[in-house]
């Protein structure tokens, strides 16, 4: 008698365990949705949970208005595959209302303003869960991240007084005003979205798949010429194979020389790999402890 | 990596436990070093800062850091989470601190953990806080204990050093209600027996503490036996297609549910049929613990939420009286007669402290009668009255189900972790 499961099956089991916690004990829960392969995977996860219903809260887009085309194609086609209803927070409608001021300067990006936008969207909608596909490897600040992270009225998060988390006793009690993050993917790590996404064969955008593109090079990777960004004087773009392996706003994202064509190629690169996926974001690199800063303030 | 033998890898989550100075980050930063789960930019990252801090070789534990004030401070503040594989396993490590709540982090990291890894300074042996360590595996019922010897380099590598310790441990945990020790005499400072056998310890039969994770036999940890599940959510599509479906949503947490079987739903003890196990579209012939699955009954019963699906000849206590042992988790010590809600498995209701009968002296093991008060820290063995039925096992039987918290109504933080009797 042998009664075990491989790994990624216990890890699926927990994802799916943590949604169906966040639809039993929340009100008005949401998937932020990126777009990216993280969320892609919580989405999947979430159908695979409430089979043969359909997913039971929306996904929410927070658009910085500086897309991949690809990644907003993406979206529209599994929102209506799936049936769920798609919500979305505009940047630029939070730039247009004078809430933030938009970044100028060589670096500028809109990826620290997308709080705002952020929190505004969950205000508006009563959102009182947000589930979210960030992974405790990926940054040492997501390392301290509960799987049910509790925020404040302001939507702060406090990584020092942190609810204990036991077992799979998940607290999600709340004063009305304040609302949670939860993030049902914490354990995996990029390796296991990659089998994963093979094993399920999950459609992701073409964009993580390697193809030609106008790029140049900044901070040691190849940004994706496009209309959100200036070149410098001594910047010239080239057409290179790259693929990308992670997906932000087109301004941060940065990608790499790569042949990988296929899921199968991927998941060989990324074993091979010596740099972490973050690597390539110009959002982290912004200081040692730039994404415990943001995060505090109500980040993703 | 072969895709085959990346999906028959087996998981561990460990927790690791040590006292101020005795070189655990130091350890998982060579664990992680060693068996190359360190990227070459989180490597110059670390390298960077230890030049920064003047040192001259690569400082390991800086690594494990990750808020600013544990950056600033060389101290971990709260439980973290690593994540490290080899080509047999996926490792997650509860990486708790030592000084601060020590035994909350401990308790929290402990609570999903298949082994503990106690650290010991050789050359201090066994202290208050190993003794503390080593109770709280066993009081979280952490199937098996690894007892890292560590800083042998600084003892000469003295294989009497070694067993001298594990004579003192031994002759400590016979008191506890451990079956799995096991022993190595390392250093993680210079990689000895870690993932590199120690060309300086040629005494040791042993294996390395990577080959130990790697070998560690987890395949009984979760109870096979005894049929449990709780329901999590009820799942009606309304659809045409799905008109009638009425899945009960759940992840296992005892036991083999097969279809035809005969189960009984708890507290109301009716009786039904399994007709389908569902694992997504997929029906299945069988489904044990950890999976999450829905069911389908033959009957139409009134069932939900909070209700647990056992076999009828084998079924869990129902009972509004608990007898547990709790950890206290919160500044505040409980307020008299204050009522907390109670969550285990997917059920919720209030309940009241209504006797402390001791509280442990997690050093000595001794139990203190004559002062009650549940300071933060503090492990009581308590009796807790709940104002519905609970549907429990013993801890020692079940983790999923022996297994509860308490939340304060007023703030909703959770105030203590229980283990049922």
């Amino acid at each position: 008698m042998s009664y075990h499961l491989n790994h990624l099956k216990e890890l699926e089991s927990e994802s799916i365990f943590v949604l169906r916690e966040v639809v039993a004990q929340f009100q008005n829960p949401a998937i932020l949705f990126s777009g990216g392969k993280d969320s892609i995977v919580i989405t999947h996860l979430a159908k695979k949970a409430f089979w043969p219903a359909k997913i039971p809260f929306p996904l929410v887009h927070i658009d910085t208005g500086h897309n991949f085309p690809e990644t907003i194609a993406f979206r529209d086609e599994l929102v209506k595959e799936l049936g769920v209803r798609l919500i979305v927070g505009s940047v630029q409608q939070t730039i247009n209302e004078g809430r933030v001021v938009e970044e100028t300067g060589k670096n500028a990006s809109r990826n620290a303003l997308q709080t705002t936008t952020l929190l505004d969207t969950i205000e508006e909608h009563q959102f009182d869960a947000c589930m979210g596909g960030a992974r405790r490897d990926e940054e040492k600040a997501r390392a301290k991240e509960r799987f049910f992270s509790h925020r404040d009225d302001f939507g702060q998060w406090d990584p020092k007084n942190q609810r204990p988390e036991l077992w799979n006793l998940f607290n999600g009690k709340k004063r009305p005003g304040e609302h949670f993050r939860v993030f049902p993917i914490s354990n995996w790590t990029e390796m296991d979205i990659w089998m994963y996404i093979l094993h399920e064969n999950i459609a992701i955008p073409s964009l993580y798949f390697a193809h030609q593109r106008d790029v140049i090079r900044r901070s040691n990777t190849w940004l994706p010429v496009s209309d959100y960004i200036t070149l410098r004087d001594n910047e010239i773009a080239e057409n290179r194979k790259i693929r990308f392996r992670t997906l932000g706003d087109i301004t941060i994202t940065g990608g790499i020389d790569s042949d990988a064509d296929t899921l199968e190629k991927i998941v060989e690169e990324v074993a091979a790999s010596r740099q972490t996926e973050r690597g390539n974001r110009e959002d982290d690199k912004r200081s040692e402890t730039a994404m415990e800063d943001r995060k505090k303030e109500g980040y993703f | 990596m072969d895709k085959i033998a990346y999906e028959e890898m087996e998981l561990l989550r460990f927790t690791t436990a040590g006292s101020v100075d005795d070189g655990k980050s130091t350890l998982i930063g060579r664990l992680l070093y060693d068996s190359k789960s360190i990227f070459e930019d989180q490597l110059e990252a670390v390298e960077a800062s230890s030049t920064k801090k003047g040192l001259d070789h690569v400082d390991l534990s800086l690594f494990t850091d990750g808020l600013k004030d544990e950056r600033e401070q060389g101290i971990t503040i709260d439980v973290a989470y690593r994540y490290f594989a080899t080509p047999k396993r996926k490792f997650i490590i509860a990486d708790t601190p030592g000084h601060i709540q020590y035994t909350r982090n401990m308790v929290t990291g402990a609570s999903t953990a298949n082994l503990a890894l106690v650290l010991i300074d050789a050359r201090n042996g066994m202290i208050e806080q190993t003794r503390r360590h080593a109770f709280i595996a066993s009081l979280l019922q952490i199937p098996h204990l690894v007892i890292c010897v560590n800083k042998m380099d600084l003892v000469d590598y003295d294989e009497n050093v070694f067993n001298s310790i594990v004579k003192e441990f031994k002759a400590f945990s016979a008191k506890l209600n451990v079956s799995d020790i096991q022993f190595i005499p390392i250093s993680a400072l210079k990689g000895d027996n870690v993932v590199n056998k120690s060309e300086h310890m040629k005494w040791f039969n042993g294996g390395t503490l990577l080959h130990t994770l790697e070998t560690t036999h987890i395949g009984s940890d979760e109870n096979h036996i005894d049929c449990r599940f709780p329901i999590q959510t009820v799942i009606r599509p309304h659809s045409d297609q799905y008109h009638d479906f009425r899945g009960y949503a759940g992840r296992i947490a005892g036991g083999v549910f097969k279809p035809g079987d005969e189960v009984v739903l708890l507290p109301s003890g009716l009786t039904s049929k399994i007709s389908a196990i569902h694992d997504f579209d997929k029906k299945v012939k069988e489904a044990f613990a950890p999976m999450s699955v829905t069911i389908e009954l033959e009957d139409d019963v009134d069932a939900g939420r909070g209700d647990m699906i056992c076999r009828v000849n084998n079924q869990a206590r129902v009972t509004q009286d608990l007898d547990v042992m709790l950890s206290w988790m919160h500044n505040n010590p409980p307020r008299p007669r204050a009522k907390y809600i109670l969550r285990h498995t997917t059920n919720e209701s209030k309940a009241m402290i209504t006797n402390v009968q001791y509280k442990v002296d997690v050093n000595s093991l001794h139990r203190i009668e004559d002062d009650k008060t549940l300071q933060m820290n503090d492990i009581a063995r308590v009796q807790i009255r709940s104002t519905k039925p609970i549907m429990a096992d013993a801890y020692n039987k079940n983790r999923h189900t022996g297994s509860l918290i308490l939340v304060d109504e007023g703030t909703n933080e959770t105030v203590a972790a229980g283990m049922i009797i």
